[in-house]
């Protein structure tokens, strides 16, 4: 039974619609990809979810509940969002960066609890950042910020987490040592992992569920072997790719040799407006 | 809380007696510190007039710096945090100013007003530009910069009508205003003291009470409303708190510049950067700055006395040029 679902979800800014009428539902337990070109709409999706976003029509579920509806702190205690490359204020630690993980749970006369203490201690464990704590953010390389960010986001203790492209501005290194982190999360805690991911490969690698996007609609959701396909990556991504299978995973792995069909006349004989419409 | 706050906020206290000592030892007539001390708790001394010149001329115009300085040493510190911005401050930002105009207006243009609508005045000055600022700037999500940017430039307007003000007013109504303006504490009494008190204690701790919201806030307002923050509310109760505390120190003694500027840059480089240390380490040593600016305006040159306000600004606007080339630097 999935937990988090949306039901004909129309969310976007100002008047304009993003996303329309949309039906998605996220497995529980599992770590789940949202896939698509630029301006498909995954990270508004994400946003509606995680209620930074209010939608225009339709709602969005979390145990049957409405998400606008349920109290912003009541929520925050069961749903955690990292937005895309959050800033740290000059100076601040990661262990006060982690610590303010736990405003949900404290409240003015509750101030700072044993249980607070436990949470970001384990947070920092767990993400491999209790030899930084006592640093500052901004003296930290990339990886490791955004590892101390995921603590942060950790010690929230939330069932579900929801990460809007964790790995951007990354290295590959970087890269790796966060999507291992959110795999072991899922693993280990059995958390509901939701991402925006912006590299097709590294959806295959580490999420069970993919859901791929197009133009605000869901274009296909399920396993990475069954959603990633040659037919799939031309209908998405507009592009001619060719599907192997890692040697050591078995998952799909993909490589895009050109432009697919329409897609690559139009980027041609009119890339401005082809430019346009993406941005 | 960085485990540095009690030492240091221990440290800063003890500096800011002393300074209040020495602030009410020295002046045309000068008291030992240790007679200083024992007026003020009503032992025998030496001086006869030393009971006037320390409780009834000295000692509450040094209260009122010390409320100045800490209300501007808090106010500061929420401005910097809620704008995610260090150069930030009620004077920066025009909140100060607001204040300062409709105290102007009520001054040259109402004339016969009792003073004790000047605080109240200087309250809605501030509240109304600190609300053009907020719907300007927050329209369409945070952005620390275009805030900047907004209160600077309605800083200037609203002191050209403070100028404007100035230029039509009457000369004696105008000359009244004009000493009201300069940022000092001269001649302030126990009544001026009376009447800030209120504001202090009423939104000094509710500052502390909300530091807490203040560090989330800091973070963005995506990551803030993650963490079930009610962002809307938390904001304008901070806001609204800083312009209170900004608007009480205009009211009691004109615009006391770069306070609340400095203030809180010293508390972070001591105490870190979590508000629950912060703010009280800001208000300490914002109490600090203006007890010593006092003591300084009136000994420098004396028996002329310079406004405490200029020696903040002489010794704060080569502050906020500094931390302007830094972050000129930062941003490239």
């Amino acid at each position: 039974m999935s937990r988090l679902h949306t039901e004909a979800l129309t969310l976007g800014y100002d008047q304009a619609a993003i996303i329309t009428d949309l039906n998605v539902d996220i497995p529980s337990g599992l770590i789940t990809a949202l896939v698509g070109p630029n301006g498909c709409g995954k990270s508004t999706l994400l946003r509606g979810l995680a209620r930074l976003l209010a939608p225009q029509r339709g709602v969005a579920y979390l145990d049957g509940k409405a998400i606008h509806q349920i109290p912003t702190r009541k929520l925050a205690q069961q749903l955690g969002i990292l937005p895309q490359t959050p800033t740290a204020p000059e100076g601040l630690t990661v262990r006060e960066l982690v610590a303010q993980g736990r405003y949900p749970h404290q409240s003015w006369f509750q101030q700072w609890a044993a249980d607070d203490e436990a949470a970001v201690n384990k947070a920092l464990a767990i993400t491999g950042m209790a030899k930084f704590a006592d640093r500052p953010i901004d003296a930290l390389s990339g990886g490791q910020r955004q590892r101390a960010w995921i603590a942060m986001t950790l010690a929230q203790e939330t069932e579900v987490i929801l990460l809007d492209e964790p790995t951007t501005y990354l290295d590959l290194a970087h890269q790796i040592e966060v999507l291992t982190l959110l795999e072991r999360l899922n693993r280990q805690e059995g958390r509901t992992i939701v991402m925006v991911v912006h590299d097709l490969n590294h959806a295959t690698r580490h999420a069970q569920h993919i859901i791929a996007m197009r133009d605000g609609q869901v274009v296909a959701s399920g396993s990475p072997t069954d959603v990633v396909t040659p037919e799939l990556l031309r209908q998405v991504f507009g592009v001619d790719a060719e599907v192997l299978h890692d040697p050591r995973t078995g998952v799909p792995l993909c490589i895009a040799y050109d432009l697919a069909g329409d897609e690559a006349h139009d980027y041609v004989v009119e890339p401005q407006s082809r430019i346009a419409a993406l941005a | 809380m960085d485990r540095r706050v009690p030492l240091i906020l221990s440290l800063a206290l003890l500096a800011t007696l002393a300074a209040m000592v020495w602030n009410m030892g020295v002046g045309e007539y000068p008291i030992p510190p240790l007679d200083v001390i024992r007026t003020v708790f009503h032992l025998p001394t030496g001086g006869e007039d030393y009971d006037f010149v320390v409780n009834t001329l000295r000692l509450p115009r040094m209260l009122v710096a010390a409320l100045i300085g800490l209300s501007l040493g808090i106010s500061g510190t929420i401005m910097q945090g809620l704008t995610r911005n260090p150069l930030a401050d009620p004077e920066i930002l025009g909140i100060s100013a607001g204040a300062g105009l409709v105290v102007v207006t009520m001054v040259v243009v109402v004339r016969t007003l009792p003073s004790s609508f000047i605080p109240i005045g200087a309250f809605v000055g501030a509240l109304i530009n600190a609300g053009i600022i907020y719907l300007l700037s927050w329209k369409n999500g945070d952005s620390p910069f275009r805030m900047i940017l907004i209160g600077i430039g309605l800083a200037a307007v609203t002191t050209a009508g403070i100028e404007l003000m100035i230029t039509f007013g009457d000369v004696r109504d105008v000359q009244r205003a004009m000493i009201w303006l300069a940022g000092s504490v001269y001649g302030r009494s126990w009544n001026d003291f009376w009447a800030l008190l209120p504001w202090v204690i009423v939104f000094v701790p509710l500052a502390m009470f909300l530091a807490r919201d203040l560090n989330v806030l800091n973070l963005g307002e995506d990551v803030a409303r993650g963490l079930g923050v009610h962002v809307a509310w938390r904001r304008g109760l901070l806001l609204f708190t800083a312009v209170a505390l900004a608007a009480a120190t205009v009211a009691a003694a004109g615009t006391i510049g770069f306070v609340g500027l400095m203030a809180p840059h010293m508390a972070r480089r001591l105490v870190g950067a979590d508000h629950v240390g912060v703010l009280p380490t800001a208000g300490a040593l914002g109490t600090l700055l203006v007890v010593l600016a006092d003591l300084i305006g009136r000994t420098i040159i004396s028996p002329i006395e310079l406004p405490c306000g200029l020696v903040t600004s002489v010794i704060g606007a080569p502050f906020f040029i500094y931390l302007l080339l830094k972050q000129a630097r930062g941003t490239k």
